[in-house]
């Protein structure tokens, strides 16, 4: 039972951390409409970027962990405006190629940059296990995924109340309808692209922290499906609920199914869930259907 | 000077025209040409080291298009094509290996595994609108890796290595380069005239019904969900068929082969060669292949000489590159360019 507990706890935070890889996909397609394919490797460059800031350059916390953010806010600007906005009137299919294209470029960069040895993020707080009730969570998990629902709530307060996260769920609605009420397109895009950098870094030193900065944390990116899948493509709260059920799958899975079904069903068992989904409820748990007409 | 009498277009008068193989006099005297080329020229006077080469784009070709009946024509996207040629490969493999099935069995079966094998993710993903396809197909790419890797009771062995008997029969002989291109590109062949065939039957044309418009092709009695299903089928198959051709022309698969990358890859070879196009595919797939070697040659010839692990990211970079630079720049990709060209001399003196 003890058992049973401490691996839906720790499945429980875990999944909040992989709520905040899918929330940096969650807005842009909430801001653009684009279903990118690489935000698994702009986490990996925000670890890399995080952690040459920090190590390499010797920034203290306080001003390596913004400079991280604002440098990958603009490399997601950066994106918007060299890779995607040539193709914004292109089909669907042409804008998917791009961010898988994207992901070749940063995976095939950042080794170029800082080499393939792993590198390491210096600890922000002290790498305990806080006990309680015999269920131990690291110290790390447990503030990084504090730090990830404030982050969330203040996401969901973005974009339900202010004007901007407003203008942008009606850009992903319906673009002509947005441009015509005097939204404009490209700040828009250009935002939510700049805020799935931001997210990317705070993904990256969290993730980075925890395993190493590596390329192997591309491989996060591929658990960013089952979440949004499971939440729907575009929605905050599902993003949470969704990871908090990765997380489980997961965690659950590594401890009863990976000896009989073979090493490493853990981390396949969220991409069979996400099938499973599909097959049940297309749209995720929050997503909806939509409805067109010739 | 006389004007000279052009074409205006290309107009048909019934619809047995339009259907036509041979749409114009000149199509029979390139086709012929082509093979030609491929049969007689390129065995005669090619370098053992150009065959190797050849084969490899031969078997990327056959896998690009098939992968170019899914995305070209039918609009889908699948990020898995290396694991439904990974299902080919070790189908056949085994079933040669294990149960001693003659080749022309086991490969058949291996095509048909693919197909059907990837049909499961085909039904959870085609009932909805929207790239749900390359979700499910990456999806798919991680569990078929994952299943050779630990599953060792299927693939058998260290690193799941299968190793695949050479087929002989008479002069024919898989062991040499010339019997390994041979083996390829009849196999191409096949393919090409298999997929030009379907892209001028009922079922081809459903297809880019459906890419373009889907809601009017389910309003004409063309069922989406159906061609969807049919265009993934058969892509799968033949990217099953490429798996097995890799597989013949190792000698051997192993679990490393068809990675994450590889699906990718395809995916580069029919958008830098041209979507919906079947020359496209092939020069799209000597393009990608080629890549790694232009640069081992080239690099070296203008005086920078890199290590092998730099040179390898370089590679993934320019993959990406390459892909946004045709997106942005020439989005119908090589057979876009050639026609360009063509159109230019065609139409010369004049601009159009």
């Amino acid at each position: 039972m003890s058992e049973l507990m401490q691996l839906t706890v720790s499945g429980v935070f875990t999944g909040m951390l992989y709520a905040l890889l899918a929330l940096g996909f969650v807005v842009v397609v909430k801001g653009s409409g684009v279903i990118n394919f690489s935000q698994g490797e702009v986490v990996v460059l925000g670890a890399f970027v995080m952690s040459w800031l920090l190590t390499d350059v010797g920034m203290p916390f306080w001003l390596g962990i913004p400079t991280t953010v604002v440098v990958m806010m603009l490399v997601g600007a950066g994106i918007e405006r060299f890779a995607l906005r040539p193709l914004q009137n292109e089909s669907m299919l042409a804008l998917v190629m791009a961010t898988i294209a994207l992901g070749s470029v940063i995976r095939g960069l950042v080794p170029m940059i800082w080499g393939d040895g792993l590198r390491s993020i210096p600890s922000l707080i002290d790498q305990r296990r806080y006990e309680w009730l015999g269920i131990a969570i690291p110290t790390i998990t447990f503030w990084s995924a504090i730090m990830v629902l404030i982050l969330l709530g203040a996401f969901g307060f973005f974009f339900s109340r202010s004007r901007l996260g407003l203008a942008m769920q009606a850009v992903s609605d319906d673009r002509v309808a947005a441009q015509s009420l005097g939204i404009n397109i490209r700040l828009v895009n250009a935002v939510s692209w700049a805020m799935a950098g931001g997210i990317a870094a705070l993904a990256g030193f969290v993730w980075g922290s925890l395993l190493g900065v590596d390329h192997r944390l591309v491989v996060l990116g591929a658990l960013i499906f089952p979440v949004v899948i499971l939440g729907g493509l575009e929605s905050i709260v599902g993003a949470v609920i969704g990871g908090i059920a990765v997380g489980l799958v997961e965690s659950l899975s590594a401890g009863y199914l990976n000896d009989d079904l073979g090493a490493g069903f853990s981390t396949v068992a969220p991409l069979i869930m996400l099938l499973l989904v599909l097959f049940v409820r297309p749209y995720g748990l929050f997503g909806r259907p939509e409805i067109e007409r010739v | 000077m006389a004007l000279i009498a052009m074409e205006t277009g290309r107009f048909h008068e019934k619809y047995s025209e339009e259907i036509a193989v041979y749409g114009t006099p000149y199509r029979k005297i390139w086709i012929l040409a082509v093979l030609v080329v491929t049969f007689v020229v390129i065995p005669l006077v090619a370098s053992p080291y150009w065959l190797v080469v050849l084969t490899l784009v031969g078997i990327a070709a056959v896998g690009a298009t098939g992968l170019n009946v899914l995305v070209g024509y039918a609009g889908q996207i699948s990020l898995g094509h290396a694991a439904f040629a990974a299902i080919g490969a070790y189908t056949s493999g085994l079933l040669v290996s294990r149960a001693e099935a003659p080749f022309w069995v086991a490969v058949p079966v291996a095509m048909v595994a693919a197909g059907v094998f990837s049909l499961i993710f085909g039904l959870a993903s085609l009932r909805v609108k929207g790239l749900y396809l390359a979700i499910a197909t990456l999806a798919a790419q991680y569990i078929v890796q994952w299943i050779l890797t630990s599953w060792t009771w299927i693939t058998g062995g260290f690193q799941g290595i299968v190793i695949f008997e050479p087929i002989q029969i008479g002069p024919f002989d898989t062991t040499t380069p010339m019997g390994k291109y041979l083996m390829v590109f009849i196999s191409l062949a096949l393919v090409v005239v298999f997929v030009e065939n379907l892209m001028r039957s009922r079922s081809g044309r459903a297809m880019i019904a459906v890419r373009d418009q889907d809601i009017a092709a389910a309003g004409s009695a063309v069922s989406p969900l159906h061609y969807k299903l049919l265009a993934f089928f058969i892509s799968s198959a033949i990217a099953g068929l490429s798996g097995v051709l890799y597989g013949y022309n190792a000698g051997l698969v192993s679990t490393e082969v068809f990675t994450l990358a590889l699906s990718v890859q395809y995916l580069a070879m029919i958008l830098v060669g041209g979507l919906g196009s079947i020359p496209g595919s092939i020069l799209g797939a000597g393009f990608i292949t080629m890549l790694p070697l232009w640069l081992r040659d080239l690099l070296p010839a203008v005086g920078i000489e890199l290590s092998a692990s730099v040179e390898v990211h370089l590679l993934t970079l320019l993959f990406g590159v390459a892909i946004l630079l045709f997106l942005v720049l020439e989005p119908r990709g090589l057979y876009g360019l050639f026609r360009n060209i063509k159109d230019y001399f065609r139409m010369w003196p004049f601009s159009y």
